[in-house]
């Protein structure tokens, strides 16, 4: 069975299905009912580095629908560590699972276990390639705060160079026609063939350093964090870093139904003050990640989500 | 300066291969690709940068006692897809070969980008580049996506 290893494996029209699954199961999310759909399924979560939201939020979701999960557990203490070749490992662990849930640090390890494998792969992040379930959960949320997905203008901020969650996402959007600006230094702008690409697809992209300018129309500011370890020069980065850096006070001149999104963690990039305001969306983004990988895992997996959602209380 | 005085600036070989229609100074990468180097025991004679009427310019590699065989001819789509490349045996031309460039070039060279999977040569699978542009040549790793670097291809024959 086929897994999820980019955004191209989805048409626009599986997106929206798949985003309604999520919106049904989302009592079911919450916890309010129990709706065994998985029983009886097992995940594999293979994590080859670290991960809290998408590693326990694909747990909570198998485990939310009756299934089971299994884990790699630290690297360090695995067969990997002994030199098993990633081949191997997804031999084995094809042998115990029905879908494998993973993130490697290598560009291309999902596709590559998802041709050694036999149960679908759910791609978790590998190298600075592709994040598509994170994709989902990004375009779920924007959709429950404007009811749609076309034609939005989106602003990208910060680290789009090495961040992998907004290279997945700006594929996705342009294929729903959204406006995009990518507003980042110039050291960690968002790389050329990617670029490239989305001209080539019709997409309508803004490059710029200026993020408060490229704000004030958008519907949706998508933040990521800005890692130090980046820049050779610490003056460098904290000039950066003071650029890209959101305060309450920078959000009066917005729409008022712009909603700010982060992939989390944050470090400075957003300051406590926007929490407050009704523009923040990044903490039920995170919730949004337990739902989005309900969905999937139901898809990846043959499972109808049912038009009317119902379910025994806890 | 015709095509054929070119041909003698090496002598004629009895058996063995000759490459001809090389894009100008591509030679070199030529016998990298076909793993010829300076241990193999076969004498290899090598012109550069010879007038040509069809090319401006060209290269063209004579290989003694060898003949090349299909599956290396095919490597050589990623460096000179328009090569002639003909097999003598007893002085005379007994077989004109082709260069296929399928739509996928499949364990001939790795994948250019240093984070790729595929790096690790304990990998067992397939290395797979895609073919996505013929004329100019664009490759992309059929795992990672990365679009391919063809100048550091060479150094990456398997």
């Amino acid at each position: 069975m086929a897994g999820l290893i980019t955004m191209d494996d989805l048409t626009n029209e599986q997106i929206l299905e798949i985003l309604a699954d999520a919106e049904r199961l989302l009592p079911v999310a919450r916890g309010e009912i129990y709706l065994p759909l998985l029983q009886g399924r097992i995940l594999g979560n293979l994590f080859f580095e670290p991960s809290t939201r998408t590693r326990m939020s694909f747990e909570t979701a198998m485990k939310r629908l009756g299934g089971d999960v299994v884990n790699l557990g630290d690297v360090k203490t695995s067969s990997v560590v002994k030199g098993e070749t990633l081949f191997d490992t997804i031999q084995m662990v094809d042998g115990y699972t029905d879908i494998i849930a993973m993130r490697h640090p290598r560009q291309g390890a999902a596709q590559y276990a998802q041709d050694a494998a036999s149960v679908p792969i759910l791609n978790g992040g590998d190298g600075a390639g592709h994040h598509p379930t994170q994709t989902m959960l990004d375009l779920f949320t924007i959709k429950q705060a404007h009811g749609r997905l076309e034609g939005l203008k989106v602003v990208l901020a910060g680290d789009l160079r090495y961040g992998r969650t907004v290279h997945s996402l700006s594929h996705a959007l342009t294929r729903f026609g959204c406006e995009l600006i990518f507003a980042s230094p110039d050291l960690l702008k968002m790389p050329e063939e990617i670029v490239s690409d989305l001209l080539a697809q019709g997409a309508s992209v803004v490059e710029t350093e200026d993020l408060y300018d490229s704000m004030n129309d958008a519907d949706v500011v998508y933040m990521t964090r800005i890692q130090k370890e980046r820049f050779a020069d610490e003056d460098e980065y904290a000039r950066c870093a003071g650029a890209y850096k959101l305060h309450a006070r920078h959000l009066k001149e917005v729409k008022p139904d712009m909603i700010i999104m982060h992939p989390l963690p944050r470090v400075d990039e957003i300051d406590p003050s926007v929490d407050d305001t009704r523009h923040a969306r990044y903490f039920e983004q995170a919730f949004n990640g337990v739902v989005a990988r309900m969905a999937l895992l139901c898809r990846l997996l043959g499972v109808s989500v049912p038009e009317e959602v119902k379910g025994g209380a806890l | 300066m015709s095509n054929e005085h070119s041909m003698r600036r090496v002598t004629a070989i009895r058996n063995g291969t000759v490459i001809d229609h090389i894009p100008s100074g591509q030679a070199m990468r030529v016998l990298e690709m076909l793993g010829i180097g300076g241990e193999t025991a076969v004498p290899v004679s090598l012109v550069m940068n010879v007038p040509s009427k069809k090319m401006g310019s060209k290269d063209i590699i004579k290989v003694e006692d060898r003949e090349v065989t299909q599956p290396e001819l095919d490597r050589l789509a990623l460096v000179a897809p328009d090569a002639h490349v003909s097999i003598i045996r007893a002085y005379s031309v007994a077989e004109k070969l082709t260069i296929n460039l399928g739509e996928e070039v499949v364990n001939v060279v790795r994948c250019t980008f240093s984070n790729c999977i595929t790096t690790n040569l304990r990998e067992p699978q397939d290395h797979r580049l895609k073919v996505v542009n013929r004329d100019p040549l664009q490759l992309r790793c059929h795992y990672c996506g990365r679009p391919q670097n063809l100048a550091e291809l060479a150094n990456n024959v398997l």
